[in-house]
């Protein structure tokens, strides 16, 4: 990798930090929704829903095979999917704090995915544009999926939140519960600094104020209110994305890597 | 089977000569194999039969994502995880249009839902069962698909046209399933010793509940004669598990596992694998609501169902708003 000034064995290894940022999210929230499969509020929902794990699950494989690749580059060997995805801790994993929230109601369970999907979203179409024509590939398949996403739970917004007064109310407090997390989405360390420069990541403070926009017409149409920015969690460099978690991942965690971890000789 | 003893509400197979002018032009278009349509006139038993078989179904395909459900977070690699997700969606996609079948009769969803938990209507025995490995997921595939791809396959030619049509389609999704299923399997039974007694033990935990997931011996099948009249049941229960039986031990002989029945043996005379007794104690009790899952499976529907309510009178509520401000709009 060039562009980053720094050794290539160091940049490399931030390229595979920053794919595991990438990866993570994608597979938390996956495994999130699979614990939702056969437990929907109606069965075309189960089934949509579903689609979505299973298209998060799907591109976060792809980033996690691309880290395997760099992590090969300057390590004595790298990883594949499945080492990575279940013998990694809390502490290694990189995903955003928004995601491994609990499913809580269907109200929480959708306000994250479109908090998400909106940032989701502007991300994958910013990294498309990548100097790294591996990381623009896979961010322009995956725009094509979250586009899809965005639609969904927008209209869900939309329907919950000017529905009837329960649902309204449920809305509301899902929101102002999940926004203390929305700062991370935003926030940049010098990591991300360094592989913004060089042209290969995506400068997250950029996509701030789109988002915003974007969330904010939906929550109008939904008749709901924009929380106001308060403290945030998991900014100043001490985040998900730094490995720094909410007590939530580990359990997610220890159900999710049981297997594996009791017979690390197994093959599946 | 995943209807099993469907009610026809009759007790005995009438005579011809019992039978009404309708009832009788009726037998005659199902005699020469014409597909009865919705819209079609059809004796009220027939429509009553097929939309408690068709639910019955339906249920079954719903409850049957709980046991699979269970070790979606579990599942041990990513691909896998995958192709479970994807399974269990196709499970929901098979009770929509399955419901979407049964309402052609002039029956709801609500309705069928509400009298699957009230227990007025049953799902397959199968679900009652517990997936307590991840083998089981395996089993379930090769073993539970297997069975109903076995009994489905004649019910894409069933007098019903929605139902037949319903069918073909979920018999292709079905032998997907039951390959998946086969392929965990066989990757068990080639791994570490751990795995393959896994598969052992798993196999030696379905086996009996996959034989009474056909229903009941044919000596003792009230309902099935009236069935087989209407062609909405082609072949009997015992046909079924013997063809069942004998399609299945060449499988687990490849796989290297053994069936957990000390009367199971070729007859060569026969030319079928004879096979044990089957506990119909067990059988009836599960269906009775004794089986080790009857009360969670259904508490975990109910539980669902009361908590998406708020959902589901949301998005009715948002449609009528928006309906009467396009109108106001117009």
């Amino acid at each position: 990798m060039t562009g980053t000034g720094l050794p290539p064995a160091s940049a490399d290894a931030l390229l595979f930090d920053y794919l595991l940022r990438l990866a993570d999210s994608d597979i938390v929230l996956a495994q999130r929704l699979g614990e939702w499969v056969g437990k929907g509020p109606v069965l075309e929902e189960d089934i949509a829903q579903t689609n979505v794990g299973l298209d998060l699950l799907g591109q976060g494989r792809l980033w996690l095979a691309y880290a395997g690749e760099v992590e090969a580059r300057y390590a004595t060997r790298g990883r594949d999917e499945n080492e990575l995805a279940y013998f990694r801790d809390g502490s290694e994993y990189r995903n955003l704090l928004l995601v491994e929230q609990p499913n809580g109601s269907y109200a929480d369970t959708l306000v994250r995915q479109f908090l998400y999907d909106a940032w989701h979203l502007r991300m994958l179409d910013a990294l498309a544009r990548s100097r790294d024509e591996r990381i623009a590939a896979i961010a322009a398949k995956a725009s094509k999926e979250v586009r899809y996403h965005v639609e969904r739970s927008s209209g869900w917004v939309v329907r919950l939140g000017d529905g009837t007064d329960e649902s309204h109310v449920r809305m509301q407090r899902a929101l102002d519960a999940l926004w203390m997390y929305t700062g991370e989405l935003f926030a940049a360390d010098a990591s991300d600094d360094a592989l913004v420069a060089a042209g290969i990541a995506a400068d997250v403070t950029a996509l701030r104020e789109p988002w915003r926009q974007a969330v904010g017409d939906v929550l109008a149409e939904a008749t709901l209110a924009m929380p106001s920015d308060g403290w945030m969690q998991g900014v100043h460099g001490r985040g998900g994305r730094q490995g720094v978690h909410s007590e939530h991942l580990g359990q997610l965690l220890a159900v999710m890597q049981s297997l594996p971890r009791a017979m690390p000789d197994a093959r599946w | 089977m995943y209807a099993q003893m469907v009610d026809t509400g009759q007790s005995r197979l009438p005579e011809p000569a019992e039978l009404s002018a309708d009832e009788r032009a009726f037998q005659a278009r199902i005699d020469a194999d014409v597909k009865i349509e919705p819209r079609d006139d059809m004796p009220e038993a027939y429509r009553r039969t097929l939309i408690r078989q068709i639910q019955q179904h339906a249920h079954s395909e719903v409850v049957g994502m709980l046991p699979e459900g269970n070790w979606i977070t579990r599942a041990p690699s990513l691909q896998r995880k995958a192709t479970l997700m994807a399974k269990v969606q196709d499970e929901a996609g098979h009770g929509l249009y399955l419901y979407c079948a049964a309402e052609t009769l002039g029956t709801s969803r609500d309705r069928m839902i509400d009298d699957l938990h009230a227990g007025r209507v049953r799902y397959s025995s199968i679900f009652n069962y517990p997936t307590l490995t991840w083998a089981d997921i395996g089993t379930i595939g090769w073993l539970v698909d297997g069975a109903a791809i076995m009994n489905q396959i004649p019910l894409c030619r069933c007098s019903f046209g929605p139902y037949a049509r319903a069918m073909i389609r979920v018999c292709k999704e079905e032998s997907f399933h039951q390959r998946q299923g086969f392929d965990i399997l066989m990757t068990l039974c080639r791994g570490t010793a751990e795995q393959k007694a896994m598969a052992q033990d798993a196999l030696d935990r379905w086996w009996w509940p996959s034989l009474m997931m056909f229903g009941p011996p044919d000596a003792e099948s009230v309902h099935s004669a009236q069935s087989a009249r209407w062609k909405i049941k082609l072949l009997s229960n015992d046909e079924l598990r013997q063809r069942y039986v004998d399609q299945t031990v060449p499988q687990a002989e490849y796989l290297g596992l053994a069936i957990p029945d000390p009367k199971l043996a070729w007859n060569g005379e026969r030319g079928h694998y004879d096979f044990g007794e089957i506990d119909w104690r067990e059988f009836h009790e599960v269906l009775k609501g004794n089986g080790p899952c009857n009360h969670d499976r259904i508490a975990t529907r109910i539980k669902a169902w009361e908590d998406g309510a708020w959902v589901r009178e949301a998005a009715v509520a948002h449609a009528a708003k928006r309906a009467a401000r396009e109108l106001e709009a117009a």
